[in-house]
């Protein structure tokens, strides 16, 4: 148990350091590697509660995806970030306030949590033993069957996302050649071809 | 000392409030707005990891990847929203914004 105490704190510890970098550093690029570095310690921490799927999914979506979409988001723009930044600290004092009061709040509701005895009574889906089922089959299990049109919805909300992403994103540049297969189509001898007779001596 | 669900709680109760934090420290920054939202989302997703870990209910895994999607499909319309936002205006600062109404 002394070793699983020892990973969560450290997991914890660098997880909320590299946080506070993320809204801390002077360059956005910096901000997003720390995210990076947030998101590998979040994992850790989900590996010690025995989410191991969840864990490897928050790898490949965020550090995969996302997180390098905000990277090349941030390389891509040209931004004088430091002209953005200038009175960061205008509204930091009320911001801490408000934060420390948050945390504060939150720490004491939830620290010292203990489970009523009957909440084990109305658990919906009981987790079976890892010794029988791995943490990727029996979320499989559920995911698949209970909760399969969540799961399409799930897909129908990130085609959604795509399309918008890319309707947002897509321009039509009104100089510049593009194929048109109509038109290639459409072409017969008579409009593309013109049979001219050249007199010796004179050219075109 | 026994790693219990409150050690969990309290880990995402300060992510969530540096991401909170976060947005009144970068109010002018966008993209930084964004990672908070994303530090913010992680947080709600480490409480739904530990409550289904220490309740042996697998449900709260099935919410936490539905939120991991919403998540993503959030990071990809925001930033698309921004890309298109700066080549209209040339910049990416919230004050900005308001220009667009209308």
């Amino acid at each position: 148990m002394g070793l699983q105490a020892l990973f969560f704190y450290l997991f914890a510890f660098i997880a909320v350091a590299s946080a506070f970098m993320v809204i801390a550093a002077k360059n956005p690029v910096y901000s997003v590697l720390f995210l990076i570095l947030t998101f590998f310690n979040a994992a850790g921490l989900f590996l010690l509660t025995g989410a191991e799927f969840l864990a490897m999914i928050l790898l490949v979506v965020y550090v995969g995806a996302v997180a390098v979409l905000f990277l090349f988001v941030v390389m891509m723009l040209d931004i004088d970030f430091a002209e953005l930044r200038a009175g960061v600290l205008e509204y930091a004092p009320i911001g801490a306030l408000i934060g420390l009061i948050l945390a504060a709040e939150l720490i004491i509701v939830v620290g010292g949590t203990t489970f009523s005895p009957e909440i084990a009574k109305g658990i919906a889906m009981p987790m079976p033993a890892v010794s029988e089922r791995s943490n990727t089959a029996a979320l499989g299990d559920v995911l698949y069957t209970h909760y399969v049109y969540f799961f399409q919805i799930a897909g129908l909300v990130l085609l959604v996302a795509m399309i918008g992403a890319i309707v947002l994103t897509l321009r039509h540049r009104q100089n510049i050649k593009r194929q048109s297969i109509p038109r290639q189509v459409a072409r017969t001898p008579e409009t593309a071809v013109e049979v001219v007779t050249v007199k010796p001596g004179q050219g075109i | 000392m026994e790693i219990g669900i409150s050690h969990y709680l309290t880990v995402s109760a300060i992510l969530f409030t540096l991401g909170v934090f976060g947005i009144f420290l970068n109010r002018k920054n966008v993209i930084v707005i964004l990672m908070s939202i994303e530090l913010i989302l992680l947080a709600v997703n480490i409480n739904m990891v530990a409550f289904s870990s220490f309740l042996n209910d697998i449900t709260g895994q099935v919410f936490a990847l539905f939120i991991l999607t919403v998540a993503a499909a959030e990071a990809a319309i925001g930033l698309a929203i921004l890309v298109v936002f700066y080549r209209n205006r040339g910049s990416i600062a919230v004050e900005d914004v308001n220009m667009m109404k209308g």
